[in-house]
Order: C-alpha cells, then structure tokens, then sequence
C-alpha cells in the first residue's frame, strides 16, 4: 500500500514454514550457553575492526581532523547537476534526442491518459459508475462475495459524486489506469529478468531500493525539464515509483515456484519458454496480483505529489485546499483517493483468493469471457440510456459540501486540545516537551559525535547483524553522505527518523498484537490502517501544525500516521501464523495468556518483527519529504526546496543522501541476515 | 534455471525493447509544441501559482476572457520555477504574478528569448519581518531591529533553543534571513516551516493564543486583513545590498509585481494577449478578491465573478480596444 508493504508483506506468509525450524534449535539450547556463542562470535568479529580502527583512526583525525565530517572530504556535485540542467534547456527543441525518443514517449503519454479520460467520461456518470459495480462484481467473483465488493464500488462512487470530486476522481482514474499499466509492464519485465538470473537478481534490488526510497520530490525536476509539466512528468514519476513492488513479487513468485512442478514439466520435455509459460507463471500468479495491487496502491499515493507538476486531478484538488489552509476542502478532495484505494484493495484481494479456489455455482453465462462480455453490453446499454435521461457530469444538486463543518469541528479540536488540558497538558506541551527531552538530545548528540566514530559505530553494527558486505555496505553509505557535504543536515535527518520509528515500533507493535488477539478491534481498525496509508499527507498536516505547532514534533507524526499501518499488519500476520501446536503446547503446560504471548508468539514472530522493523525504517524515510512541510527542516526541506526553486543540485544531492541513510538503516535492520544470509524475497 | 534458457529471455528481452524504442522513434520527429485550439474557441492557458493573491488575479482574467472575450481557460496549478519552464515551452502562455526570479529571467527573457515582460501587474510586494500589533503595541520599541536581540526570550520555543525564533516560510520563498541574522548579529534562529499553509497555521495559532511571534511575512496577503501585523525596520535597502548573498545585511526591496509571457503567445494571442497585457489593477483590489476566496471560502470563479460584477468601470479598461 506504499513505499512498504512489497515483497515484504509476503514474507511472513511464506517463511514461518522455515524459520521457525531453523530458530528453534538456538532457542532450545541453554541459555548460557547460547550467550556465551554469541559474545564469542561478537567478539570474534569485532576485534578486527578494533584493530583497523586503532590504526587507521589516529590517521584520519591527523589528516581531517575530528569532530564534523571534514571539508577536505566532500566533493560538491550540484555544478555539474545544474550544468546538466542548463543543458537540457537549451537542447529539448533540437537535439534529435528529445525530437526523436523523448518527445514521442511524452506525447504518447499525454494522448494516452487523454483517451481514457475521455472515454470515461464518454460512458457519462451512470455508464462510469455501472462499469466500476460489474467490474468489481466480476473480478471478486461472483456469489455473496462478489456482490459485496460490488456494493462497495457503488458507495465509493457515490461518495465521490456527492463530494462533488466526480470529474477529477475521473482524472485520477484516468491518470492511474496508464500509470499502472505502465508500472505494471515494466514491472513484469523486470521481475521476469530478476526472477530468471540470480545475477540481475542481485543487481536489480539496489535499483528498486532507490526507485522507492529516493524521494519523489527529488526527481520530479529532471522529468519536468525534459517531459514538461503536466501528464507525462507526473506519468513517469508514478511508473517509477510505482513499479518495484510489481517486479519484487514477480521474481519472488518465479523463485519460490515449486520444484517438483517444475520437474514433471521438464521431464514432459517441456522447453525453457514453455516451462515458463504453462509452469511457473501460473504458478507466480498469486504474487503477481499481490504485485498489482501493491502497484495501485503505491500509484495512488504519488497523485497528490503528481499535482505540484499540474497533473490535475484529485491531487490538484487536495494541493490547492492547502493555499487557502482550507481542511475541509482538503478532506472532500482526499476521502475520494482513499475510496478509490478501497474500491481496487478489495477488488484486487478479491480475486487474488479466487485464483486457485473452485468455481462458485450458478449459470454457465455468468462465468469466463461470457460474464466479461456481459459487464460490456450492460455498460454500454447503461451508458447509453443515462446519457438519454441524466445529464453527463454528476448532477450539481445532488453534491454537499463537507468543508465548512469539517473546519469547524478542526477549529474546536485543536482549541480544545492543543494546551490548557488538566494534568496531561495538551499536545503543544506534549511536542515541546518531546522537542526538547528526546529530539534535541538525540540530535546534538549524533552531531557531537566524531565523524569516525559514527562510521566505526555503523561499521560494528552492521557487521553484527550481518556480514563483512553489510558492513561495507552501510559504512560506504555512511561515508557518501559525507562526502555530499551534507552530514549534519543527515544526522539532524537520522535523529528524527529514529525517534519516529521508535514511536512507530512502540505503537505498532502494542496495536499488532492487540489485533491479532482480538478479532474484532483488527477488524474495526483495518479501514483506519487504509486511510492511514492513503489519504493524502496533505491533508492531515495542517490539523498537525495546529496541534503541535512547527516543530520536528509535527514531523515526526506525519512519519508515525504514515509508517503505523504496515508495521501493525505484518506484526499481527506474524503473531497469527505461530504455529498452533506451539501455542497448542504451552497451554497444556499451563502457560497464562501473558505468559504464551511473551514466550512463544513473540520469540516465534521474530522474523515478522524484524520485517516490521524494516519497513517502518523505510517508510519513515519516505516521508521525511513531507516532514520538511511542517518544520522538519534538514534533507526533507532541501528536497522540496530544489524543486520548488529549480535548483536541482540542491533537490537532488538531499534525495541521494536520503537514499544513503536508508541505505544504512536498511542494513541494520535488516531480518534474519545474521543467521540465514540475504532475504530472499528482495 | 539453466544459463541457455535464461540467456535466450535476456536476448529475447534486449530484441523487444530495441525493437519498441525503434518503433518509437521510427515515426520521425515529434512534434514540440502544442496546439492552441480546442475545438471552435481559442484557448489560453494560465499558471496558478499556490498563493491566494496570485490566484484572484487568474480567476478574475479566467473570468473575463471567458465571459467578455469568449475563450476557454485553461488553469493549471505548479511551482513557480516549473510555471517558468511550462511558459518557455508555451505548455502556458502567461504568469500574472512574478515576485522576481533573476536566474530564470536572464536565461528565457535576455537569452533564449521564448518568454517576454508583460508589464507591472499594479501590486507592490514587500517581504519583510513582522511581529503582531499586539505585542508592539505593547513593547513599542521592538519594531527597530536593533532591539530584537533585547526580546529574543519572547520569541524563544523549542525549535529555537536558546534563541529567539523567527518563523520562515515555504523553500519557494526568496530570503536572506540566515545572512542578516549572522550579518547583525541577532539572536535569532531561523525555523522553516516548510509551507505557506503551515507558517499561516502556525501564525494563526499564536495569534488565537495573544502570544508574541516574530515572522518573514510579505504584503500583500489576505492573512494581513485578519491578524493585524507590525513591520520590524531593518536596515534601509539600497540598490545592491543584497548583491551577496552571503552579505546582506538590510532590508527587502519593495518588488512591483510583473506579467510574463510566452513570446509567440505574446506575438500572436490576439485579443487576449492585448487584454493580458492591459491588466492592472491594486493591492486593494487583489486583496478584496483575495479575501473572498481564503476567508469566505468562496470558489475562486465565484470571488471573481462577484469582483466583476461590482467593477465594471475598472475592468473596462482593459478590454482590447475594438
């Protein structure tokens, strides 16, 4: 549903199997004696580094000096970036570059998303809505569940038509249609590759590590030099960022495939592209429509962004709310995203568990090409006697206009709650107390910190949780960002990105577990967790700065709203497939409800808790974009800044470093490297 | 996976993609620009900057060339530095609202030549650092800078440490404040809230709660109408003061706001054109638009369509002439 929950989110559901059987000999072993391996084994790798540090570090600080990273050591890469910019300008009408390739892709992409725009709006609003219902009807299936996503389409339409967004929802789902079409060709490609060759495998995963984490913000400027703004920036933008999850479970659907099935075919002398076609994609097919969903979810979350380059739209609409600091307009305009999110989450999951599942009974003419075939003519006989009796565009009157007693009810609360409250003190003294005890500390004392010294520390870590590349890694990382020049700026970045995911982990995984204890409160947050991810940061940031003013603080919440949800889900999934028998055990010997969660759920999800751990880190990287809105300063603001004021090498040297610092904290955190090696999903 | 087979996925990927690329670019030279014409009516298209000034200036052109000239409008909402690249292509034909941006001038204006001056829009901008009027009216000394170093406790929060804070605004923003603080050696430290709408959030806050702020703030703005805000002197301008940006060390200049446009759109916009270039009108009158939108959240067209309707002498004027 964003940055997060790609591959990931599946691991939990493929590796219990596994993992639980490698860990439990470790965890079965004396204590002590478990101990006593892991110090040696710390102690074992560790004692080089100290050694190498104690050689090389005198030298560093005799030829840099200590204390912030040295001068002498950066390299300023945004002359030549702004170069390439000048560049561009002066040659986007001639050179044959852009009058033969680049200009084709754009005004391809412009005709395209134009098409669909007008065919849609072609069907007018009762053909539109129709489709949307029998679609939705047909791809969950048909039965009781099928009617139920069928009920939920025709509520998000009619939902949006009464906020009044009906033409820009249109605009949207235009826009999304290519996006993700494209997103997902490309997607597929390159999931074939990866799935196909372990060493394009290997040297995919960087790739899509970047794609996602490097904010959007950073590259949204090159694109609108050479594609101009309006659709094909935005389009391009959105395949880019959107692409990666298709392309992860992609490949990881082709690896995982079964073996034995794969055997029978070659043995049936099946040739490698007829393997490929009647084998193992079947079989990948499930995480294929994970891939696709995940795509749709992570295109919507780009349409508000896709607005700062005159996409139009819903985002544009979410986007200009905010000049006038108008919530309630933001909101009507930010209800629809997240609808149309719900609309394709439940037909997309729909028919993921379909696939595989019997076919439901009922007539012959409800199933196959014939039920598509007759989605169509009722379309179109829709359309057509809609267009004869109502008008094309959703009806004026049948609108209402949310905004005033949106920003009402925003006024109240934040009167209510930012200060004055008795003994809790209220959110203002809250962020300005977390501003000054926990934020200022842990930053000063991150910049305190000699430039070795964060490298050595990085360089230990990293190698305790992994591998001599993993330190490398991390530490070559590490040491990009200072030779960007932009080191202080990075930790001031780093402080704020760990008191977020510590916030995130805290909530998450108390929420996780109460959910996956309890039934029904998962059930009753599960469209709270959807909004989360969806709904436009936009539009919640500005309540955020009326309750805990601009601060870091604000920030940090943005980051926390965004982040929560994937680390909830993975925790409860991975709490819900302990296995039984164990839980099954602890009880016969009496274990409390207490007692099963804090010795066997927890230690057997420990690899679903350090997914969870990872991809808050990730998403709360993604994010610190948005923080620097709200007075999150450091990388967040000179992102925003390069492009809001051209200045690409600005823009673009704050996203590499994002990049490096995710980069480093992914490696930390990374499950299970330790002991069974890479994750094999990513 | 045998290496023969995947050898022959990697080729046979490698073929498609030259194959699409060719086929791509097989049809000749694309075209660059785009066509003006939507079915019968011309249409013109403008930039919608993020602020509200900006956006009662197009809603009131918007509405005039749809309603008196008979063209179609087409708005779009962008980044200033973007709207500036969108008006060299001719992806836009007009900005109405430029608060000055020298790098971008020089190089499409002076060089390349794709985008002209369209003349003062009538509205004087001014940046500078306000405080509230109820806090002067208070501590009447505080509007000198020389004595902000003496009210830095007031304006301390967390954010600023032991300093006094001043609120910044979005990056899209020009500011020097960084340089004068260090230049007049105030203490003061700069927090950037990052938006226009968080510093307005912000700032209304402290004003709900009569508690004293220091801010970078410009006029005009419809904000000014609700919270009613002091000016700090700092040091007089003087032409090229600000040369340095490392140096500056005095106050903002006063900017008459400019039109641009795109340059064929200039040269052949017809009625259009001529009307946009005759667009001029006040601070007082932007503002009285202004307000309607941001404050009594009227729809952009609706706040124009009001303005119109209530000043037929001073929009007469810029009618083409026939």
């Amino acid at each position: 549903m964003t940055a997060a929950v790609t591959a990931p989110a599946k691991e939990p559901a493929n590796e219990p199997a596994a993992r639980p059987a490698k860990d439990k000999p470790a965890a079965g072993r004396a204590p002590g004696r478990f101990a006593a391996v892991v110090r040696h084994r710390a102690g074992r790798k560790l004692l080089p580094l100290a050694v190498a540090a104690l050689l090389l570090v005198p030298l560093g600080i005799a030829l840099w000096g200590g204390g912030s990273w040295p001068a002498g050591l950066t390299v300023d890469v945004s002359g030549p970036l702004d170069d390439a910019n000048a560049w561009v300008i002066d040659n986007r009408e001639t050179h044959p570059l852009f009058l033969y390739f680049l200009l084709h892709l754009s005004n391809t992409a412009t005709d395209a998303v134009d098409a669909v725009y007008s065919g849609l709006d072609a069907l007018g609003w009762a053909g539109f809505a129709a489709m949307a219902v029998l679609f939705a009807w047909r791809a969950a299936g048909l039965g009781r569940r099928g009617a139920k996503t069928a009920a939920v389409a025709a509520v998000v339409f009619a939902v949006c038509g009464v906020l009044g967004m009906w033409d820009a929802t249109l605009l949207t789902i235009a826009l999304m249609v290519v996006a993700v079409a494209l997103a997902s060709v490309l997607g597929i490609l390159l999931g074939l590759a990866a799935g196909l060759s372990d060493r394009f495998h290997r040297m995919l995963r960087p790739v899509l590590d970047t794609m996602q984490v490097m904010p959007a913000f950073a590259y949204l400027l090159p694109f609108v030099l050479v594609f101009g703004t309006g659709t094909p920036a935005a389009l391009f933008c959105t395949v880019i960022y959107a692409a990666p999850p298709m392309a992860r479970l992609t490949a990881l659907g082709l690896r995982g495939a079964d073996a034995g099935v794969l055997e029978a075919s070659a043995s049936l002398g099946a040739n490698g592209w007829q393997r490929l076609w009647t084998a193992r994609l079947p079989l990948a097919r499930k995480e294929m429509l994970l891939g696709l969903n995940q795509t749709i979810m992570m295109a919507l979350s780009m349409v508000v962004i896709a607005a700062l380059v005159g996409a139009g739209g819903l985002g544009e609409e979410v986007y200009s709310a905010l000049s006038t600091v108008d919530v309630g307009k933001a909101l009507a305009a930010g209800i629809p995203i997240v609808l149309i999110a719900v609309w394709l989450d439940r037909t997309t999951a729909a028919a993921g568990e379909r696939i595989g599942a019997s076919v439901p009974g009922g007539s012959r003419l409800l199933h196959g090409w014939r039920a598509w075939a007759l989605v169509a003519v009722v379309t179109a006989v829709v359309a057509a006697a809609g267009r004869a009796l109502l008008t094309r565009s959703w009806p004026e009157g049948w609108t209402y206009d949310i905004s005033t007693p949106v920003n009402r009810a925003q006024d109240w609360i934040t009167e209510h709650l930012a200060s004055g409250i008795p003994v809790l003190g209220g959110t203002e003294v809250w962020s300005e107390n977390f501003t000054l005890w926990v934020l200022n500390p842990l930053r000063d004392g991150l910049v305190w910190l000699p430039w070795w010294a964060l490298l050595l520390i990085v360089a230990g870590l990293a190698w305790l949780v992994g591998t001599w590349a993993t330190a490398l890694t991390s530490t070559l990382a590490l040491g990009a960002i200072g030779v960007l020049g932009v080191w202080t700026k990075s930790l001031d970045t780093l402080s704020q990105v760990i008191a977020a995911l510590f916030v995130t982990l805290l909530l998450g995984f108390a929420l996780g577990i109460a959910a996956a204890r309890a039934g029904r409160f998962e059930r009753w947050m599960r469209p709270v967790l959807d909004a989360m991810q969806t709904m436009p940061q936009f539009v919640y940031l500005i309540p955020v700065v009326a309750l805990f003013g601009v601060t870091r603080a604000s920030a940090i919440i943005a980051a926390v709203v965004y982040a929560l949800p994937a680390v909830v889900r993975i925790t409860t999934q991975g709490i819900r497939e302990v296995d039984p028998a164990a839980l099954e055990a602890s009880r016969s010997l009496g274990a409390g409800s207490r007692q099963q969660l804090l010795q066997v759920q927890l230690p057997l999800a420990r690899p679903a808790l350090q997914l969870a751990v990872n991809q808050g880190v990730v998403l709360v990287l993604a994010v610190v974009v948005v923080g620097g809105l709200v007075g999150g300063g450091a990388l967040g603001y000179d992102v925003v800044k390069g492009l809001s004021r051209g200045e690409m090498g600005v823009g673009m040297t704050a996203g590499a470093a994002i990049v490096c610092l995710g980069l480093v904290l992914d490696r930390l955190t990374q499950p299970g490297t330790g002991r069974s090696g890479r994750r094999h999903d990513n | 996976m045998n290496t023969r087979n995947s050898r022959t996925i990697r080729t046979a990927t490698a073929t498609a993609a030259a194959l699409g690329l060719l086929a791509l670019s097989g049809c000749g030279a694309a075209e660059t620009g785009k066509s003006d014409e939507a079915g019968d009516k011309k249409t013109v298209k403008l930039t919608v900057p993020s602020w509200v000034g900006a956006q009662a200036n197009t809603a009131v052109a918007a509405y005039l060339l749809e309603k008196e000239l008979g063209y179609t409008v087409k708005t779009q909402q962008m980044g200033e530095v973007l709207a500036w690249d969108a008006l060299s292509k001719g992806d836009i034909d007009g900005i109405l609202e430029d608060w000055g941006h020298p790098k971008e001038e020089k190089s499409y204006v002076d060089t390349k030549k794709t985008v002209v001056k369209g003349g003062d829009l009538g509205v004087t901008g001014h940046i500078g650092w306000f405080v509230p009027k109820y806090f002067a009216d208070k501590h009447p000394d505080v509007t000198d800078w020389k004595n902000l170093n003496k009210y830095a406790d007031e304006f301390k929060t967390a954010e600023s440490g032991d300093k006094g804070e001043i609120l910044e605004g979005s990056p899209d923003y020009v500011t020097n404040d960084d340089a004068i603080i260090k230049n007049l050696k105030l203490n003061l430290k700069t927090n950037y809230s990052g938006s226009e709408a968080s510093q307005i959030t912000a700032m209304k806050k402290y004003a709900k709660a009569k508690k004293p702020f220091l801010t970078y703030w410009w006029t005009p703005q419809w904000l000014n109408a609700e919270i009613d805000m002091v000016e700090v002197k700092l040091p007089a301008y003087k032409e090229g003061c600000d040369a340095d940006p490392e140096k500056v060390a005095c106050a903002y200049p006063n900017t008459p706001l400019q039109k641009f446009f795109n340059a064929d759109f200039a040269k052949n916009g017809g009625k259009a054109a001529e009307f946009l270039k005759n667009f001029k009108w006040t601070t007082e009158q932007q503002n009285e638009v202004a307000l309607m939108i941001a404050d009594e959240k009227l729809s952009p067209e609706a706040a124009a369509e009001k303005w119109v309707k209530a000043n037929e002498s001073t929009w007469k004027t810029w009618m083409p002439k026939k």
